[in-house]
């Protein structure tokens, strides 16, 4: 059924103009350790198309989480450029910035990172009330999406009385609140079982594809290459190939071995 | 559905980025009330320290204002009464001071209850680095945070410096009907008690606020990924 779908996208997507949503240029990141220089990101180039489901994958210390920050605007390059929408993140100053992370992205993070002290509804609300939404209609739409990821009946939760999966699901819920034209995912599914995280997979897989959100998640995870219009193998800070949809099935099966 | 929405996202995705990022007061104040709920017992201790510096500072001050009352009836009895009793009277005095021991005694306490305070609030924004992330990545702006720390520590701050107020003032005023007699509370005046016990609470809501105010500010600056990270 997936493959139907991304078969349909595929088309949709070139039937309308292929946007840009993120595009990467030349970026470089070392971090200062002492007088050890780390060279995370060695120069990197990528763009990506909008609406796609897109996987970054790599080994440990590759640099995932870092080329994850510098697109989220969470982490600023050494050098090179990240453009949004063909905007440039470094020309943002810090309110254009926090809207940009508000409005224009959403972020789910491996330790799902839900705010304790507050209920599931009111996690997905606060990034509507920065949004500047009214609370009755931030608490209408918070419900709605509790509902989509299947929580509605326990809104008033706290994040310690949920399961992985379910905080998990919250903070898609939360993610989507503002109706972001980006999903950024770091590991969602790495503190997950192995069912809970399919779950969850199917669930980022399903937005993507209904409400037409780019999701870009990078993740160690070979069930995610399954849902992927595109993959980005990533090693010691470079790209090492990207491969579309079609080939993927191709190569999958060695996967494997390697990871 | 999938259409409604997915219109919406269009329509989004072409705006060009704005600037408008808001947290309504009320809504502060409800975050910061509930992190002083759910964190009860830490916020007690934090206020503690408060609560004795402010009870300490109110007992003088109304301590002091029983003595002026004691003193304006003229009754040289009372006057022989507070000398023995250790405020420091000349002949011609007609108004008691603070003796200097009291003073050093409560300024010591108050930088002890200031450091205590900074002490506490670092700990607790440290405790909150992630919170404080992910709400930046919501899009929070630095002053946002700012905002809740000072709230939270300024709602902390009133609570625990009306009731070291209170105690304060109680305990003076008990210790002087020990002391002088019922003339004590006959004599001095409401408006100098009110006025005193009002003083101590300003005080501690200041210095609360004093306490927290470098704490939140390496909070508020803090950038999201370290923010995410500190905690490993
Ligand atoms: N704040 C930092 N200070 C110093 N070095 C860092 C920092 N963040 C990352 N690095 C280094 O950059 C490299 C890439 O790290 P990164 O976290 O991006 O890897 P990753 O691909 O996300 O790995 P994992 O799959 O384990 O999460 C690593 O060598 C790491 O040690
Ligand atoms: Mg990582």
């Amino acid at each position: 059924m997936l493959n139907e779908q991304s078969k349909a996208l595929k088309g949709e997507l070139t039937e309308a103009v292929e946007r840009k949503i993120v595009r990467v240029s030349q970026v470089t990141k070392t971090f200062k350790l002492g007088k050890v220089d780390v060279q995370a990101l060695k120069g990197v180039d990528l763009d990506i198309l909008a609406g796609r489901y897109v996987s970054i994958m790599g080994p440990s210390g590759s640099g995932k989480s870092t080329l994850f920050n510098m697109i989220g605007g969470l982490d600023k390059p050494s050098s090179g450029k990240v453009f949004i929408d063909e905007v440039d993140i470094a020309q943002l100053d810090a309110y254009e910035l926090a809207w940009l992370r508000c409005r224009k992205i959403g972020y789910i993070f491996q330790t799902f990172n839900l705010i304790q002290v507050m209920t599931a509804l009111e996690n997905v609300t606060l990034p509507m009330i920065f949004g500047g939404m009214g609370n009755e209609a931030a608490i209408d739409k918070g419900m709605e999406l509790l509902d989509l990821v299947g929580l509605g009946d326990r809104y008033q939760h706290k994040p310690f009385e949920l399961s992985g999966g379910q905080q998990q699901r919250v903070a898609v819920a939360r993610a989507l609140a503002n109706n972001p034209a980006i999903i950024l995912a770091d590991e969602p599914t790495g503190n997950l079982d192995l069912n809970t995280g399919e779950e969850i997979i199917a669930l980022l897989k399903n937005l993507s594809w209904e409400r037409k959100v780019t999701v870009i998640s990078a993740t160690h995870d070979i069930k995610m290459l399954n849902v992927s219009d595109q993959v980005i193998w990533i090693r010691d800070g470079r790209i090492e190939k990207i491969e579309e949809r079609e080939d993927l099935t191709i190569s999958v099966g060695s996967v494997g071995e390697r990871w | 559905m999938s259409k409604h929405t997915s219109n919406k996202v269009d329509k989004q995705s072409s705006e060009p980025v704005e600037r408008q990022v808001v947290l309504p007061f009320k809504q502060s104040l409800a975050i910061s009330f509930k992190q002083i709920r759910v964190r009860f017992f830490r916020s007690l201790i934090t206020t503690l320290s408060l609560v004795l510096a402010i009870s300490f500072l109110s007992f003088v001050r109304v301590s002091n204002d029983v003595a002026n009352g004691l003193l304006s009836t003229g009754d040289p009895d009372f006057r022989r009464q507070l000398i023995r009793a250790g405020y420091d009277l000349g002949p011609e005095d007609v108004r008691a001071e603070t003796n200097p021991k009291q003073r050093w005694i409560v300024i010591l306490s108050i930088l002890v209850c200031v450091v205590g305070i900074v002490n506490a609030q670092l700990m607790a924004v440290t405790e909150r680095f992630r919170e404080i992330g992910t709400m930046k990545c919501l899009g929070a702006l630095d002053r946002f945070i700012l905002r809740l720390f000072l709230l939270e520590a300024g709602m902390q701050g009133v609570v625990g410096a009306m009731a070291g107020a209170l105690i304060g003032g109680f305990f003076s005023l008990l210790n002087s009907v020990i002391r002088f007699g019922n003339a004590s509370l006959t004599h001095v005046l409401l408006s100098d008690v009110f006025f005193s016990m009002a003083f101590a609470t300003g005080v501690g809501f200041f210095l609360s606020l004093a306490g927290v105010f470098y704490p939140a500010i390496i909070a508020a600056r803090m950038q999201p990924v370290e923010a995410m990270r500190a905690e490993h």
